[in-house]
C-alpha cells in the first residue's frame, strides 16, 4: 500500500513525483508504457511559452506563468536542456492589428514580462525569413525552448532517487475504493494507495469517468510537425507564431534546443486515443500555413515528421484538483498545451495538495539536483581528451550524424530508469535522431542494449511491448516442407 | 600537433583506391581515418556478385571486390586507422578525429580527400504519411543485418524503390526465407539495372509496380501493413487506387545522399544537384589540397568508377604534395545541358589538366538513340551516339587537354543530350 | 514440339523484349534483340538459366557472427532456394579464409560454396 499512486510517468505525473519526493511518503508512479515521456509529453512542440495566450484569471493562465518562471532554474538544477531563444507573435494584416493589442494587454494581465509590440521592419530585422507582408508583432523576451524528453527524463530520475518508485508496463484498467483509499487495477497485477493522481494525459478522461460521476470529457487532438537537420536549425531564432486571426490557428516555426528546426502543429479530432500517424492532408497544412508566415522554408531538409495528441478538455481548462464524488481520486486532466511550459507548476500545485489532504512532513535529505548524461560535444578539447582517456568509450562515436558515442548510449541504459529500447536511447541521447534517422547506427545501438540489457538481439524493441525489431535470423524460416524451394 | 602529408577520411572502396594511387604517385607519409572496425566500406555488406567487371575483368562480390584493395592497402603498409571518426575537417586541413584507442588526437594535414561516401535517404525525407512502428528499414541498413549479422528484420516484406540495393535486398530477404511482396517505384522506370530487375525480382515471381507510391504505414508497435497507390504524372497519388498489403516490414531503397556534413562545416563549397564538393578536373574542392572522389562526390552507380575516379584524386593529391599542379589562370565552367542533370567535375584548368580527363554524369530521363555532345562556344569538342541512357546509369564524356588549349576564349564547356528530331 | 518464350534482355539498360522459338527444347531464333549480347543471353536463358548464389553462414568462434558464402560457379537457377535449404544447418568455424571452401558439392550440382571474406578467431 502506498501513499500515493501516481498514473502517468509523462512531464505531469514525474513533475509531481518530483515535488511530493520532498515529504515523508511512500510514492509510486505507475505507467502502462515501458518508458517515460511515451505519451503527449513526447511529441509536442518543446516550447515554453511566455504566458499571454490563456484567458486571464484561468489556471491555465497561471500555472503557465508560473512554471515558464520556474523552468530557466530547474534546467540548471535537474541539468536538462533549455535556452531562452523568446517567442514571435506575427500579425499578417492590419484586420487583425486589434487582437495584436489584446493579446498584448492579456499577457500584461496575466502577468508576462518582457513583451514589447513590434513594427513590421523590427520584425524584419530581427528574423529575415518571416514573410514580408507581416504587419507587426510582438515579442515575447521569456519565451524559451526545452528538449521536452530531457525535462521528463529529469524529474523522473530526479524523483527516483529520492525514493519514488517507477512500475513500467501497466496499464490502468479500473479503481475500487477501499476503506484507506484505492485499489487500482492494471494490467500487471493491482496496486494500492491512500490518494490516486491521475496525470494519465489522453487517457485521464477515461480514467476520470472510471470512479466519477461528473464526467469529464478530453478529446484527443492530433498535431502533426515536420523536424528539419541541423542545417535548417538557424533558419529563424525566435519561436515564431502566427496571431490567431482571420485564417484560424496557425502553426509555428521554431528552433529546437539542440538546433533542429521544428514546424507544426495542426489540429485535428482523431477517433482514437492512439491515432499518433501522420496524414498526407494534416503535413500539407502544415506546410500551407507554416508559409503564412516564413517565406523560403527549406522543407528539402526534413529529416521526419510525427504527430502528437493534445488532451483536450472541452473547456479548454486544466482540470486539477480531487473529484467532488471521489474522495482521495486527484486529477490532473486536459493537459494541453501550455502544458508542458506547466507542468513544474502543476507539479508544486498537486504536490501541495497532496501535502496538505494527507497532512505530510517535509523529508530529510531531498536531493533537489540531478547530473544529466554527460554530452562530451559541449566540452572543450582537452577535456574531452581528458574524458576519453578515462572511459574509452566515449572515443567510440556509434551515432554520426549527431556524434553521439557509446559512453553516453551506456549512460543512458545505466542510469536509474534507465532506456530499455531504441526510442529510449534515441530520447535520452538523440543517437537515431539526425538525418540518416539510425540508418548506420540502429544495429550498433541493437547491439550495446542486447548486451546491456542481457537480452538476445531478437528481443530488443524499438518502444517495448510488440515494436521487436527483428523477427528472426536467417533461413528460419525454412522448416521442412515450407513450400520454400519451388522458384 | 601530428603531421601527415595527406590525410584520406574513409577507408571504403574511394579512399582505399585513393591511397594505393597516392602511394603509387610517390606519396609515403598517409593516413587513411575509417569509423568502422575494418576497411572496405558499405562493400562489405554487399555479399551479391556483380563488381569488378570493369577493374579486374571478373565478376566478385563486394567483400571480394573491398579485400583486393585492403590488401594492396596491406601490402604497400599504408596506415589505416580504424573505429576512427573524423569529428571536424578546418580550412587548413586541421583533421581532428575520435578513436578508442588514440582518444582525441589532431593532424594537420598537407592534403586531404574526402572519401566519405553516402547515406540512404530516411522515411522522413521521404514524407511517407502514418504511424512510426518498428519494422521501417532503409534497405542499406537491412542489408547490414542481414548479410553482416545473420538477421532477418522481417518476414512479410514491401520494398519501396526500386534502385538496386532495393531489388538485391528483395533477393536476399526471398533467399533467407522472407516473402517479398511488391516492389513499388514512384517514377515511371526503374533506377535499377535491368539484370537486377530479371534476377532479384522476376526470378522470384516478386511484382515491379512502376508509378506506385507508399501512401500509410499501419501498426503502432511493429508494421502490420502498408497502403500502395499508383501515381499520375506529377507524382501524385491516384485516389481509388489504393491496395492494402499486410506485412511486418518496409524496406526503403529510395536514393542516396552525399555525406558532406564534414566538408560543409569546414567550407567545401557543395553543388546543388550532386549534393557533392564542387571539384575541378583535379578533383580539387574549393579548398586548395582539399579533394574529393567517390559517393561522397557524386553517387555512382559501380564501384569500378569509384576506385577509378579515387585514383585520380589520389594522383591530384599526390601531384599537390609535391609542389606541382598550382591552379592555372583560367578554369572554364561545365554546364549541365539539355538533358543532362549535373557533370563531375564542374570546371576544368585546360593548363594543368591530364592529356585526357573524363567527364561523368547523369541524365534526367530515359532517352533512346541520343548523342551526348560537349561543346564550347557552340562548337562541338566531343560527340558520341548512345543507344539508350537512362538516370540510373553514369555516362562519361572524355575531355583532350589539346582540344581545350585550342579554344583559348572559351567561357564554358557544355555537356548537352542531342535528341533525334 | 515447337515454343516460344519471352524475356527481357538484361545487357543493359535498353532491356529488349526477346522472343525466343524453340523446338524439341533447342533454340531455332531469337527476335527483338538489338544486339549481339541479346541473342546469345536468350539462347542461353532460354535453355538452362544459372545464376551465382550468395548467402551468409553463421561461424563458431569468429570475431564476427556470419560469414558471406558464394558459389563457386553458377548453379541452376531453379534448385536456388534448394541450396539455401540445403547450407541451413551449416556453420563454419573460424578462422574462415577468403576463397575457402565451406561446401564441397552443393545440392548436388557439383558445385562448391566458398567464402568471400576471412573472419579471424575471436580473441
Amino acid at each position: 500500500m502506498y501513499d500515493i499512486l501516481i498514473i502517468g510517468a509523462g512531464v505531469s505525473g514525474t513533475a509531481i513525483a518530483r515535488e511530493l519526493a520532498r515529504y515523508e511518503a511512500s510514492i509510486c508512479v505507475v505507467e502502462r508504457c515501458e518508458d517515460v515521456c511515451c505519451g503527449t509529453s513526447k511529441a509536442n512542440s518543446a516550447i515554453v511559452h511566455a504566458g499571454f495566450d490563456a484567458r486571464t484569471g484561468s489556471l491555465m493562465a497561471r500555472l503557465n506563468v508560473e512554471g515558464s518562471r520556474m523552468i530557466p532554474q530547474l534546467a540548471r538544477e535537474l541539468d536538462f536542456p533549455y535556452r531562452n531563444n523568446g517567442s514571435l507573435v506575427l500579425c499578417m494584416s492590419e484586420e487583425d492589428l486589434p487582437a495584436l493589442h489584446s493579446l498584448y494587454e492579456r499577457g500584461r494581465n496575466n502577468g508576462v514580462t518582457g513583451l514589447r509590440l513590434l513594427s513590421r521592419e523590427e520584425i524584419l530585422a530581427l528574423e529575415p525569413n518571416v514573410r514580408e507582408d507581416v504587419t507587426a508583432g510582438m515579442e515575447a523576451a521569456t519565451g524559451g525552448i526545452v528538449c521536452p524528453f530531457g525535462m521528463n527524463v529529469a524529474f523522473a530520475e530526479n524523483a527516483a532517487e529520492n525514493g519514488v518508485e517507477f512500475r513500467f508496463g501497466a496499464a490502468v484498467t479500473g479503481f475500487q475504493r477501499t476503506a484507506d483509499g484505492w485499489r487500482v487495477l492494471t494490467d500487471n497485477g493491482p496496486l494500492e494507495a491512500r490518494i490516486v493522481v491521475n496525470a494519465a494525459g489522453v487517457y485521464a478522461g477515461e480514467l476520470h469517468n472510471m470512479v466519477s460521476e461528473r464526467k469529464l470529457r478530453v478529446i484527443p487532438r492530433r498535431g502533426e510537425y515536420y523536424l528539419l537537420d541541423h542545417a535548417a536549425g538557424g533558419f529563424v531564432g525566435h519561436t515564431i507564431f502566427q496571431l490567431p486571426g482571420q485564417n484560424g490557428k496557425g502553426v509555428l516555426v521554431t528552433p529546437t534546443v539542440h538546433g533542429n528546426l521544428l514546424v507544426g502543429p495542426n489540429a485535428c479530432g482523431v477517433d482514437t486515443l492512439e491515432s499518433v500517424n501522420t496524414t498526407a492532408a494534416g503535413l500539407e497544412e502544415v506546410r500551407q500555413k507554416a508559409e503564412n508566415i516564413v517565406r523560403n522554408l527549406p522543407l528539402g531538409q526534413v529529416i521526419t515528421s510525427f504527430a502528437g495528441l493534445r488532451a483536450h478538455e472541452e473547456g479548454h481548462e486544466f482540470i486539477i484538483g480531487e473529484a467532488e464524488d471521489a474522495p482521495g481520486f486527484i486529477d490532473c486532466a486536459g493537459i494541453e498545451s501550455p502544458g508542458l511550459s506547466s507542468a513544474p507548476a502543476i507539479g508544486k500545485m498537486v504536490a501541495e495538495m497532496v501535502r496538505d489532504k494527507l497532512l505530510l512532513s517535509q523529508r530529510k535529505g531531498f536531493k533537489a539536483t540531478r547530473k544529466g548524461i554527460l554530452n562530451p560535444a559541449a566540452l572543450s578539447f582537452e577535456e574531452r581528451q581528458k574524458l576519453v582517456a578515462r572511459d574509452s568509450a566515449y572515443g567510440h562515436v556509434v551515432c554520426r550524424c549527431e556524434g553521439i558515442t557509446e559512453g553516453e548510449i551506456l549512460d543512458a541504459i545505466r542510469r536509474p530508469l534507465g532506456a530499455r529500447s531504441l526510442d529510449g536511447v534515441k530520447r535520452r541521447v538523440r543517437a537515431g535522431m539526425g538525418r540518416c534517422q539510425g540508418g548506420f547506427c540502429t544495429p550498433r545501438v541493437m547491439e550495446i542494449l542486447a548486451s546491456e540489457l542481457g537480452i538476445p538481439m531478437e528481443e530488443v524493441t524499438k518502444c517495448g511491448g510488440r515494436s521487436r525489431m527483428l523477427a528472426g535470423v536467417n533461413k528460419d524460416g525454412y522448416a521442412e516442407g515450407d513450400g520454400h524451394g519451388a522458384v | 600537433m601530428e603531421r601527415c602529408d595527406l590525410v584520406i577520411t574513409g577507408g571504403g572502396p574511394a579512399g582505399l583506391a585513393a591511397a594505393v594511387s597516392a602511394w603509387e604517385a610517390g606519396v609515403r607519409d598517409i593516413v587513411v581515418l575509417e569509423r568502422d572496425q575494418e576497411l572496405g566500406g558499405i562493400l562489405n555488406q554487399c555479399i551479391h556478385s556483380g563488381f569488378g567487371l570493369h577493374t579486374f575483368q571478373e565478376e566478385l562480390t563486394g567483400p571480394e571486390y573491398a579485400g583486393r584493395y585492403v590488401e594492396k592497402v596491406r601490402r604497400l603498409g599504408i596506415p589505416c586507422l580504424l573505429d576512427t571518426m573524423v569529428l571536424e575537417l578546418s580550412p587548413e586541413k586541421v583533421v581532428t578525429a575520435m578513436s578508442r584507442e588514440r582518444g582525441l588526437f589532431q593532424i594537420q594535414a598537407g592534403a586531404v580527400i574526402l572519401a566519405m561516401g553516402c547515406r540512404e535517404r530516411a522515411r522522413g525525407a521521404l514524407r511517407i504519411p502514418g504511424f512510426r512502428p518498428a519494422g521501417i528499414y532503409s534497405a542499406g541498413t537491412a542489408q547490414r543485418l542481414v548479410n553482416m549479422e545473420g538477421f532477418l528484420p522481417g518476414r512479410e516484406v514491401v520494398v519501396l524503390g526500386s534502385g538496386d540495393i532495393g531489388l538485391i535486398m528483395a533477393r536476399r530477404m526471398t533467399l533467407e526465407g522472407a516473402k517479398v511482396h511488391v516492389v513499388a517505384e514512384l517514377l515511371p522506370y526503374s533506377g535499377g539495372l535491368k539484370r537486377n530487375i530479371v534476377q532479384c525480382l522476376d526470378d522470384f515471381g516478386i511484382p515491379l509496380k512502376l508509378s506506385h507510391t507508399v501512401i500509410d504505414i499501419q501498426g503502432r508497435e511493429r508494421v502490420e501493413g502498408v497502403t500502395l497507390a499508383e501515381v499520375d504524372a506529377n507524382l501524385r497519388p491516384i485516389p481509388g487506387t489504393e491496395e492494402h498489403y499486410r506485412c511486418d516490414t518496409l524496406l526503403l531503397s529510395c536514393g542516396l545522399i552525399p555525406e558532406n556534413e564534414l566538408s560543409r562545416a569546414a567550407g567545401v563549397a557543395l553543388h546543388p544537384t550532386t549534393a557533392g564538393p564542387l571539384v575541378d578536373e583535379s578533383l580539387e574542392t574549393n579548398l586548395p589540397g582539399v579533394f574529393a572522389c567517390g559517393n561522397v562526390l557524386h553517387v555512382h552507380d559501380l564501384v569500378d568508377f569509384v576506385s577509378e575516379e579515387a585514383a585520380a584524386a589520389g594522383r591530384s593529391a599526390a601531384r599537390f604534395l609535391s609542389g606541382g599542379g598550382a591552379r592555372g589562370h583560367r578554369t572554364i565552367p561545365l554546364r549541365a545541358g539539355k538533358g543532362v542533370r549535373y557533370t563531375v567535375p564542374a570546371a576544368v584548368d585546360p593548363v594543368r589538366m591530364d592529356e585526357e580527363i573524363v567527364v561523368r554524369f547523369r541524365v534526367a530521363g530515359v532517352y533512346q538513340d541520343v548523342s551526348v555532345v560537349a561543346s564550347c562556344g557552340g562548337e562541338p569538342l566531343v560527340r558520341k551516339k548512345r543507344m539508350i541512357v537512362s538516370p540510373g546509369e553514369m555516362e562519361e564524356v572524355r575531355l583532350k587537354r589539346a582540344d581545350l588549349l585550342a579554344q583559348p576564349d572559351a567561357e564554358e564547356i557544355t555537356v548537352a543530350l542531342e535528341m533525334k528530331a | 514440339m515447337r515454343e516460344s518464350r519471352e524475356l527481357i534482355c538484361i545487357g543493359c539498360p535498353m532491356g529488349c523484349q526477346l522472343r525466343v522459338q524453340l523446338e524439341d527444347g533447342a533454340v531455332t531464333s531469337v527476335e527483338g534483340n538489338t544486339c549481339k549480347r541479346g541473342d546469345t543471353y536468350a539462347r542461353r536463358e532460354v535453355v538452362n538459366p544459372t545464376r551465382i548464389l550468395t548467402t551468409t553462414l553463421p561461424v563458431r568462434g569468429g570475431c564476427r557472427p556470419t560469414v558471406a558464402v558464394k558459389t563457386a560457379g553458377e548453379v541452376p537457377k531453379t534448385l536456388l532456394l534448394d541450396c539455401v535449404r540445403a547450407v541451413r544447418s551449416l556453420t563454419v568455424i573460424a578462422p574462415v579464409r577468403a576463397g575457402e571452401v565451406v561446401c564441397e558439392d552443393l545440392c548436388g550440382t557439383g558445385i562448391a560454396l566458398i567464402a568471400v571474406r576471412d573472419v579471424e578467431e575471436k580473441k
